[in-house]
């Protein structure tokens, strides 16, 4: 599946003219690109840029306002069941069953995955333990602190083996070691099982040794994409996180000059919507 | 798929087991209810030449159990948008009807559970039933009663966003379903109005359901009963599975 792009490229994520709006405000703002198979490709950007609507829109949770999403070749809007089977993810918010313990979310995404059982026993207990939970399997999730039920989360997102894996700011909270590990295994599934991830995060540094290709995005749109060197080559800086710099600062000040008039409609659709 | 319905069930069993202090709570109102109204309008209701009020009353509390317990279950859903866990079942490969149904046959077992609670202290305040069949057919009508109101609060929380919708649903929805059903007072002789309100609730007919089979006491006929606790559960099955179908998070 997938349409063949160059020569080697399979494209698995296929985003095209991708718009979603709330009410007045434009969170994703006619973004296109594409993602190859086998890809770590990283969404860089400020809160609010629109980098988690757009994993949503991916992962079927929200429906774009315009624009088509294809994943595996296959598309969002008229087959999302066949879509949702390809990939998995790891939730910026917290996404566990509090009532349950660590065990039985694990088996209840298991079942969810159609993971046969005697794999999921035995991916269970190696993910709990290599993330430092097998002592408290039994422990109910809503006892756990702020950390282990994050790496509960990312444990759970493992336990299945999908095409794509999406990671929304996967690292948020979690120490070093966590972090570390979590990368590690990253790095691991997309080089022995091809797995094409895409990730969102704030931190420069991780986007740049984790990430093949960056896309950067600001107010609803795509600044930049490229690798690391590329971006740098591009702005004439010698780092990304000043390449990042460069490029978000100046997005806002084109947005500024260029849409002074759009700025004046949303007003006026903000006062006609506040009298209804 | 019946591994994920059955996941789901079993995760809503769970939930409801682990939750004791929970438990215990949603027994005082029916058990205030019971005895309250039971003791306390039992002498009018003698003296009206009905008989005995526990008998009477007692089905119609049971009842009213069952369709809180469904309901709130129901919207259950409401809360696992609130802590999250929506989006994990959202995002899993599976059809969203099978997670629809998984949650709404939990609720309703979760509703059963607590209807029969009611039942056994019904039975301490010195309520009889006439056989053990009549006890298994209160069952089965139970989980009739328990798969509609489910089905009902799985459809209101797909259509709802947050918890701040509850409060309404349960003062003009539940409530009124509650009050015009008859699970307190006999449907003969009413006014006009209220005699055709009580006719188009829904619930009316699953309070005379349970009061047939256990007292032998009836007023619509257990055929027209069955057949609207029937058609009512299949038709709010389908609303909410679409509207779950359409929840974004």
């Amino acid at each position: 599946m997938g349409e063949v792009l160059s020569a080697m490229i399979v494209v698995v994520i296929e985003v095209q003219n991708l718009v979603k709006r709330f009410s007045t405000f434009t969170a994703v703002n006619d973004i296109s690109f594409t993602v190859g198979k086998g890809e770590i490709f990283a969404f860089l950007g400020p809160n609010g840029a629109g980098k988690s609507t757009t994993i949503k829109m991916l992962t079927t949770l929200l429906r774009p306002d315009s624009g088509s999403l294809r994943i595996d070749g296959i598309d969002l809007a008229t087959d999302p069941n066949e879509v949702r089977k390809r990939f998995g993810i790891v939730f910026q918010d917290p996404s566990l069953d509090g009532e349950l313990t660590a065990e039985e979310n694990m088996d209840i995404h298991g079942v969810f995955y159609h993971v046969p059982t005697k794999i999921r026993v035995e991916r269970t207990s190696e993910l709990l333990k290599l993330f430092g939970l097998w002592e408290k399997r039994k422990d109910i999730v809503k006892m756990f602190s702020g950390g282990m039920k994050r790496r509960l989360e990312i444990a759970r997102a493992f336990l299945h083996t999908p095409k794509v894996l999406f990671l929304d700011e996967p690292t948020l909270g979690l120490d070093p070691q966590t972090r570390n590990q979590l990368w590690t295994l990253v790095k691991q599934i997309n080089e022995t099982d091809q797995v094409t991830v895409f990730l969102t995060t704030h931190y420069m540094d991780e986007a740049d040794k984790v990430a093949q290709r960056i896309a950067i995005i600001d107010g609803g749109k795509i600044a930049a994409q490229g690798t690391s060197q590329e971006l740098q080559a591009q702005t004439g800086k010698t780092s990304l996180e000043e390449a990042y710099l460069a490029l978000t600062g100046s997005s806002i000040r084109d947005e500024s000059a260029n849409t002074s008039a759009d700025q004046l409609k949303q007003m006026a659709k903000l006062w006609g919507g506040n009298r209804r | 798929m019946i591994a994920v319905i059955h996941a789901l069930w079993l995760r809503e069993l769970k939930r409801y087991m682990r939750s004791r202090v929970q438990i215990v709570a949603a027994l005082g109102q029916p058990v205030l209810y019971l005895l309250a109204l039971g003791f306390g309008l039992g002498p009018v209701f003698q003296k009206a030449g009905e008989g005995n009020y526990i008998q009477f009353v007692a089905p119609g509390i049971i009842a009213m159990t069952v369709l809180f317990s469904s309901v709130f279950s129901g919207m259950g859903l409401l809360w696992d948008r609130q802590f999250g866990f929506l989006r994990e079942t959202l995002v899993a490969p599976v059809p969203r009807i099978q997670i629809m149904f998984g949650r709404t046959l939990g609720a309703a077992t979760v509703a059963t559970c607590q209807g029969m609670l009611v039942a056994v202290i019904a039975f301490l305040a010195g309520f009889r039933v006439s056989s053990p069949v009549a006890l298994l057919a209160g069952i089965g009508v139970v989980l009739l009663i328990a798969l509609l109101f489910s089905a009902l609060g799985t459809a209101v929380g797909s259509a709802l966003e947050n918890m701040q919708g509850f409060q309404i649903v349960m003062n003009f929805v539940v409530m009124p379903l509650f009050f015009l059903s008859g699970a307190l007072f006999p449907l003969t002789n009413l006014p006009l109005a209220m005699n055709i309100a009580t006719r188009l609730d829904p619930f009316a007919y699953g309070v005379d359901a349970l009061r047939t089979v256990l007292i032998g006491v009836t007023h619509f006929g257990l055929a027209l009963d069955l057949a609207v606790l029937f058609v009512g559960t299949v038709i709010l099955l389908w609303i909410g599975s679409r509207l779950f179908a359409r929840i974004q998070v």
